[in-house]
């Protein structure tokens, strides 16, 4: 076990440089900041100056190794927009991300499960059939369309919920949040339902075809024989061993949930991470890029990381193959 | 192209044989004729879109200002009927549609033949050599797999610029690693067959066993990967172009239509935006229902 342990991990850290390698070179390539930053009337000498001030004038090498150095002790640059640290201002805009992600999660499972369960019970009845369609439909409609129909509706036509923004928030622990808040809290609605529909449609698919291989097993029938009611044989019986794979998807879905926050975030002008890599790639502003795309890579090499140990741990036969691999 | 000598092991007819049956049953669902039927008009309709379209609408002597932002049903100022009203340019939004359309779907069907072609190629040769070339390409290929494909193509485009060219490249290193996957899987089973041990007692060279042997037989799932990539495609293309990073503004995709008409929206201008996106919506859940049915019509599993 250990000895599985220490390869993957090491296996993370190689893919974390490769990752480093790769976000370095696809940002270099990316364009000259010096033009973004300087009006378009500045001198020959304010735009060497600009240059020396970035380090750009250096060899590519000790600009990586300077990076890599820096990224290790957590400094990833200043921002050339905002003029701080740019993890500062990656974690200032972390939290609204998170809630927003969060409370799509949470929408996801709330609507996913019941709806999933049910077509699971009754697989050729109307209803089956119609959630399964609706299932369909919400892998295939894109987010951002459903997002300007949303607005369309709620928003322009009947006017009961904003079209975009972050609304009144809450300052907690130094971060604002918007769900303690009614405004707030009208604000998230939309964004979040957006979010959520891809997630739902995958819930209710898990759902589903958990639900009908419970179904046909034994103890179902066995409870029923009991004389247990309808009830208690969902929320005992099925419930729980359709909770097993939606937890797992839940968790490996997490990250994509994060990275589709971007195009969400961008429709409805909601002051995310997302927002920020889409308003810094057009301002050519590299270190948050830089640190945006680096922050992900750590959370998603640590998610899966964690998810393999926990394989592992829970499933023997994972680890002895890798040992005798 | 020359053919090897035909071997009696590959009789026509029961291939034949195969092809109708599978086509019957993927017949029986209507669902699934309809999204063929969908898919079947929107490719001939995009072909044909320089010659059906009402006008050309990036030709600039074809459209007039005077026309924008006209609601659908209006008539322009050169006697025909915007059926679809128009933009902010005054151009046709059906013409423009037919035209997206042409861009999404070519887009599309080249990035998954592309990447179909290498992620094949990879996953064929990975179950087929093994060993350390097949640990190290499997676990990249979780890898790329476990990251957002949006992202990742995000980040590319925007080191790229823009251009439909680069949308593809792009859409191509995105997606080339679930044929890899789906390839090597199919393959694995495969190389256990008898056929192939036939093969290597023939001492046929390990390319020909590989690429005539091994490769064909693993041809249904990657269908039907295939097919549902068509849409995944699409509509990442669509997604990257609303965000500003897909294709350019001279050649709109679906996506970029859309996105054009996002900013009119809210002024209650709602055909510039919903009609691309109705067109994008209906060709995607018609991939989708297409590839749904192929799954079960292609999986021997489910066949008997």
């Amino acid at each position: 076990m250990t000895a599985y342990l220490i390869r993957r991990i090491f296996q993370a850290l190689f893919v974390m440089l490769a990752m480093a390698v790769l976000v370095f070179a696809a940002v270099y390539m990316l364009g000259n900041p010096v033009d973004a930053l300087l009006s378009p009337d500045s001198d020959q000498i304010e735009r060497a100056a600009a240059i020396q001030r970035l380090g750009l004038d250096r060899p590519l090498y000790e600009q990586f190794g300077l990076f890599l150095w820096n990224a290790v002790r957590g400094d990833l640059g200043t921002s050339f927009v905002y003029g701080i640290p740019a993890i500062e201002v990656l974690m200032l805009r972390l939290p609204t991300t998170l809630e927003l992600a969060v409370f799509a999660m949470l929408l996801a499972l709330a609507i996913g499960i019941p709806l999933g369960i049910i077509a699971g019970m009754r697989p050729g009845s109307f209803a089956g059939k119609t959630i399964m369609a609706g299932s369909i439909l919400g892998f295939s409609l894109p987010a951002f369309w459903v997002g300007l129909m949303l607005i369309l509706i709620f928003a322009v036509t009947l006017q009961l919920l904003p079209s975009g923004g972050r609304g009144e928030t809450v300052q907690v622990f130094g971060a604002n949040f918007a769900s303690l808040t009614l405004d707030g809290l009208k604000h998230m609605i939309l964004p979040a339902t957006t979010l959520a529909l891809y997630k739902a449609s995958l819930v209710i698919r898990v759902c589903e075809s958990g639900t009908r291989e419970v179904m046909s097993q034994d103890y179902i029938r066995f409870a029923r024989a009991k004389g247990l009611g309808f009830w208690r044989i969902v929320s005992l019986h099925i419930f729980k061993n359709v909770m097993i794979p939606v937890v797992t998807i839940m968790g490996m879905e997490f990250g994509g949930l994060l990275a589709f926050s971007v195009v969400v975030e961008t429709i409805y002008a909601y002051q995310g991470m997302g927002e920020l890599l889409i308003s810094s790639i057009n301002r050519l502003d590299r270190p948050v890029v830089v640190t945006y795309l680096l922050f992900t890579t750590v959370m998603f090499v640590v998610i899966n990381l964690v998810v393999d140990i926990l394989y592992a741990v829970l499933d023997p036969r994972i680890r002895l193959s890798e040992e005798s691999a | 192209m020359s053919q090897p000598p035909a071997t009696p092991a590959r009789a026509p007819l029961p291939k034949q044989n195969i092809l109708l049956i599978q086509a019957a049953k993927f017949i029986e669902k209507p669902s699934a004729v309809v999204g063929l039927l969908i898919l079947l008009v929107a490719v001939v309709v995009a072909l044909l879109a320089p010659w059906i379209a009402p006008q050309n609408p990036y030709d600039l002597m074809q459209i007039d200002i005077m026309d924008n932002m006209l609601p659908p049903g209006s008539e322009l100022m050169s006697g025909q009927i915007a059926w679809l009203g128009t933009d902010s340019q005054g151009r046709d939004m059906l013409s423009a549609i037919l035209y997206g359309l042409r861009i999404s779907l070519s887009v599309g069907i080249t990035t998954v033949l592309i990447a179909g072609a290498i992620g094949a190629t990879v996953g064929v040769a990975a179950a087929f050599i093994g060993g350390r070339f097949e640990a190290v390409v499997m676990r990249i290929v979780d890898l790329h797999l476990a990251f957002p494909s949006i992202l990742i193509a995000l980040v590319l485009l925007s080191a790229f610029g823009r251009g439909i060219d680069k949308v593809i490249f792009a859409l191509v290193i995105v997606q080339w690693a679930y044929y890899a996957r789906t390839v090597r899987g199919s393959a694995l089973v495969e190389t256990r067959k008898d056929y192939i041990a036939a093969c290597e007692v023939l001492q046929l060279p390990r390319w020909r066993v590989l690429f005539r042997h091994l490769l064909p037989n693993c041809i249904p799932p990657l269908i039907v990967v295939a097919t549902v990539q068509v849409a995944g495609a699409i509509l990442l293309e669509s997604t990257l172009s609303f965000l500003g990073a897909g294709v350019p503004v001279t050649e709109p995709s679906l996506g970029m239509l859309i996105s054009q008409g996002y900013s009119y929206m809210l002024s209650g201008k709602y055909w510039i935006a919903v009609f691309p996106g109705v067109m994008l919506v209906v060709v995607i859940i018609a991939i989708n229902l297409v590839g749904d049915r192929l799954r079960i019509v292609l999986n021997p599993r489910l066949s008997s």
